[in-house]
């Protein structure tokens, strides 16, 4: 009896999550890590079965949901989906063997995160709303729990887990508005029966769905201007959620766009695509911007999300755009570039997420100005760190390279067509994506130089050791797969493409070119990247080499040059804020920083300063502009609105009355 | 009319050669060029190598808390520069390995990030700051080149420099088009700013204030200064000659043959030699902008590139 992928995914989820609340404390961590990785696995196999042949894989069942029934179908867009995630779930359950967090290891933790990870799953094989629903608030509350466990210690993890619960119960909400709209014109709640009836649905019922949903999964992604829950619940998570979070979760909410987008809906109107693109563009400048600026380590990171769900959004927007517009071999570059980044960014996120809860346990903070000289104290780590911040700045021979490279090509090519629309999109959609490369560097030497190299920060920092071998194999595993994937591309690219197909059309000539190559066909420009990476072995090794004939290795260690100081501490190394200055001064306008300084005198003379206390902040705009503004006016409305129930039942009956008139009016 | 294996590799390794040897001189011929120009005699044109060959005598130190990433640096930045020369056409199109002008900038960030984490790896606080003001300027300038590189691929539809030179030997009419023009013009001035000359940054100073690029290599000594200062000309020099071909096309060999080739070598170090000339005897009336007036610089780049992607619409 061949058994059926999907329902083992979910039974090994509810297992290691039974599992988890039922055992004993030292049990439940390996218990419920183990039934994790068990449905990673389960997942991943479905989902390479499905990538591999033309069939989708399906489950049905009316024994959870009776009314709707339980209806998983994997597709072959949705699996590409649960590859990925199944894979940065394999390393995080692996990381989480050794991560010793004290609130992870909680009963409910446990209880939870096997949910979680199954749920990351099987979302994207959700055929009808009440399914998806269903899956998607389970991941939610799941996340949201595993955010807060660490509430009872620090006092920002209950701010960070407020911003969240409002910010995913909003987007669930704008999300079930969307499908409800679709499903009452196509009078089922099935996907398949929403996307046969939405080409005869009314525009307006078309575009403010999409938009809805656009609202709601955008929310999900970390979407600028609904972001400002992801820099604040991503970093405050343990370790292994935080990259579930970042590397897996966010994921989804670009599914979920593109799945309604160009699925359901099955494309609409340039001027759609053009907001996702410059809602994209928006996400990558601001996220990388405040990447650059930030100090601490995981906030970085969480930024930097932002930033690449923005050069996602860009590459999908771009995809739109081009089916629109007729371009459906450019539609298709595009979509492969944004995905393709997509589950490159799941690698190197996860093994930067991971490795930076490396760093974090070992020496007890997150801050990059209390870190330094990690890489010789935590090799393996420090390492793992060095390749995934290398692979996120772009370089060859790693896989960040490739995907960018891709949709820069995607945007070269959709130019000459005479659309004015192109014409304009496409230049400054360049211009995002190399502004964001250039911070997204600037930001990831930064994260390597002032975190894990010079000299150690901090007492913690300078007493640092190698944290447990399954903590770095967890997140080795990603950072093997950054290398593996950035020099041979063509074991995902060719599964990247049928999965793009099954949107834009089966039917499409595949534009790209097959083997060690990437690039577009007809001599259009490729690169290669595994010659690259065979050329760069070579060449370090001949200048190594020569370097070693012509002098003596032997190198005398000295203190660096001090300018005639007799020592050089710590305290007198570049700061991360001071390396990010420039930047803040340059777009200034953008991130509106605020200084402070309080000096005292002494009373003797005002020009003898006794003490000097310089602080500055930097808040997120929009979080101070938009959502406190926002959260000011609604205080203002609630305490207004209490003066109307003053007691008196007079009042109490009228406004029963008003209310059945109006419901009446609107009725009839 | 094929290329061999054996002589498309001959031609790579001769380009290694060529640049390897020709950017110690070309920097100091621009040496050269500006001590004349300020009525000095000016050191022989020969003293960049001379100066390579005095470093790799001596004593290499390194500082006390610096990691293995130190050392490796000035390799690392050496190797990517030499395999720019080597995959690109630079003497001739026979030594194109798949060469793309994006994955062009993209070694070369490799290089710059490779530097400026041997610069924090040092732990001092001339280190930090070289590092973070190149990079911001670096940031800066990606947008402008990218842009640039954009407008000059969108004429040939393809981002193969083989493709756009080749094409743009066959349709010269391209050549005045003031797309190219804007976009070149965006393009110098993205290389003046990444190898740091004049007005970006002054290779000749060691005012501490004013330093980036100095600032990242204060702790080299010994070899590895040599090959930091060696991979910095040659990647002034791979750029210049990238330019240069894109500019004026003519004279690269597209087609085997050691007479052509010899061609290639002479007009590329034309090229290359015309172009030194001009942004030395132009840095000689110039004064190091502000820092913070960079920016500036690098916006007037941007748009310059944008409006060129622009007109290459319109004009058609």
């Amino acid at each position: 009896m061949k058994i059926n992928l999907l329902a083992l995914t979910s039974i090994l989820g509810m297992a290691g999550a039974i599992a988890g609340a039922i055992t004993t404390q030292k049990l439940r961590k390996w218990l419920s890590s183990l039934f994790g990785i068990a449905t990673c696995v389960s997942g991943l196999v479905a989902a390479i079965e499905v990538l591999h042949s033309n069939h989708p894989m399906i489950f049905q069942s009316n024994k959870i949901l009776v009314l709707s029934g339980y209806s998983l179908q994997l597709d072959r867009f949705g699996a590409l989906f649960v590859a990925s995630g199944a894979v940065v779930g394999i390393a995080s359950m692996i990381f989480r063997l050794g991560y010793s967090g004290h609130g992870l290891a909680s009963r409910t933790a446990s209880f939870v995160l096997p949910l979680f990870v199954m749920t990351l799953l099987l979302v994207p094989a959700a055929t009808n709303v009440t399914t998806f629903l269903f899956l998607w608030e389970i991941m939610a509350i799941a996340s949201l729990l595993l955010v807060l466990v660490d509430h009872r210690k620090r006092p920002e993890v209950s701010n960070a887990g407020q911003w969240y619960g409002v910010m995913t119960h909003l987007g669930a909400a704008s999300i079930l508005i969307g499908f409800v709209l679709l499903a009452i014109y196509a009078k089922s709640q099935s996907f398949a029966s929403m996307e046969a009836t939405a080409h005869h649905l009314p525009s307006w019922v078309r575009t403010s769905s999409f938009f809805l949903l656009l609202i709601g999964f955008g929310s999900k992604a970390g979407l600028v201007p609904l972001h400002v829950w992801l820099p604040k619940a991503h970093p405050e998570a343990p370790g292994p959620v935080s990259a579930l979070m970042s590397a897996a979760m966010v994921n989804l909410g670009l599914y979920g766009v593109v799945r309604v987008g160009l699925g359901i809906l099955g494309g609409g109107p340039t001027w759609w695509w053009l907001t996702v693109m410059a809602l994209g563009a928006l996400s990558a400048m601001f996220g990388s911007l405040h990447s650059a600026t930030s100090t601490d380590l995981k906030r970085l990171l969480a930024y930097s999300t932002t930033d690449n769900i923005g050069l996602m959004f860009l590459g999908v927007g771009a995809a739109g755009l081009f089916q629109s517009t007729g371009h459906q071999s450019l539609a298709l570059i595009a979509l492969v570039a944004a995905l393709l980044h997509m589950a490159f960014h799941a690698l190197f996120k996860g093994s930067l997420f991971l490795s930076a809860s490396s760093l974090q346990q070992a020496t007890g903070s997150r801050d990059l100005d209390s870190l330094g000289g990690l890489l010789s104290k935590m090799p393996v780590t420090g390492t793992i760190f060095l390749i995934g911040s290398l692979s996120i700045a772009a370089l060859p021979p790693l896989c960040g390279f490739v995907s960018e490279w891709l949709l820069l090509q995607s945007m070269l090519h959709g130019l000459p067509s005479s659309n004015p629309s192109l014409a304009i999109a496409m230049p400054v959609g360049v211009g995002v994506l190399a502004l964001t490369g250039g911070l997204t560097a600037l930001t990831f030497v930064k994260a390597v130089g002032i975190g894990i190299l010079g000299q150690a920060r901090s007492k913690p920092a300078n007493d640092a050791h190698e944290v447990r071998p399954t903590m770095w194999v967890g997140a080795g595993l990603l950072s093997a797969m950054c290398f593996l994937f950035g020099v041979a591309p063509f074991l995902v690219i060719p599964s990247v493409i049928n999965s793009s197909k099954e949107l834009i059309g089966t039917n499409v000539a595949n534009p790209l070119v097959g083997g060690w190559q990437v690039g577009l066909l007809g001599n259009q420009g490729a690169i290669e990247p595994g010659l690259l990476a065979f050329l760069i072995v070579v060449f370090v090794a001949i200048i190594g080499g020569l370097r070693k004939l012509i002098q003596a290795p032997s190198v005398r260690r000295a203190e660096a040059w001090g300018c005639g100081r007799e020592t050089q501490t710590s305290r007198m190394e570049y700061t991360a804020t001071s390396f990010g200055e420039p930047v803040v001064r340059v777009f200034e306008d953008v991130l509106s920083p605020s200084h402070n300084l309080d000096a005292s005198q002494l009373s003797e003379s005002r020009y003898y300063v006794e003490a000097a206390h310089f602080h500055t902040s930097l808040d997120d705009a929009f979080e101070r502009r938009l959502y406190r503004q926002a959260a000011a006016g609604l205080r203002w409305w609630g305490s207004n609105a209490r003066r109307l129930p003053n007691g008196s039942i007079h009042r109490y009956l009228m406004f029963g009355m008003v209310a059945l008139v109006v419901v009446l009016v609107a009725l009839g | 009319m094929h290329w061999t294996l054996l002589s498309r590799l001959s031609i790579s390794t001769l380009q290694i050669v060529g640049i390897a040897v020709g950017s110690p001189l070309l920097l100091g011929l621009m040496r050269k060029i500006r001590c004349r120009i300020e009525g000095r005699v000016g050191p022989p044109i020969a003293q960049p190598l001379i100066e390579i060959r005095k470093l790799a005598k001596r004593e290499r130190i390194r500082p006390e808390y610096s990691s293995w990433i130190f050392t490796v640096a000035p390799i690392v930045l050496v190797a990517t520069t030499l395999i720019l020369v080597a995959i690109t056409p630079i003497f001739s199109t026979g030594s194109s390995w798949s060469a793309d002008l994006f994955a062009v900038v993209f070694l070369l960030l490799i290089g710059s990030v490779s530097v400026a984490l041997s610069a924090l790896d040092t732990g001092t606080a001339f280190g930090g700051m070289g590092a973070s003001r190149a990079m911001t300027v670096g940031a800066l300038a990606e947008p402008a080149l990218l842009v640039a590189l954009l407008a000059l691929s969108v004429p040939a539809g393809s981002s193969n420099i083989t493709t756009i030179l080749v094409r743009s030997l066959y349709n010269p009419e391209w050549l005045v088009t003031p797309e190219r023009l804007l976009a070149l013009a965006a393009f110098l001035i993205v290389i003046v700013a990444e190898s740091g000359r004049l007005p970006v940054d002054n290779p000749t100073t060691h005012l501490e204030l004013t330093m980036i690029h100095e600032a990242m290599i204060l702790e080299y000594s010994g070899i590895d200064l040599a090959l930091v200062k060696l991979g910095e000309s040659m990647r002034l020099v791979f750029m210049l000659a990238l330019f240069g071909n894109l500019f004026i096309p003519w004279g690269i060999a597209t087609r085997p043959g050691p007479i052509y080739l010899v061609i290639g070598m002479l007009s590329t170090a034309a090229k290359v030699v015309g172009l030194g000339t001009l942004i030395a005897t132009v840095e000689v009336g110039m004064a190091k902008l502000r820092l913070f007036r960079v920016p500036e610089l690098m916006a007037g780049a941007f748009v310059l590139s944008v409006l060129a992607v622009v007109s290459s619409l319109v004009v058609r």
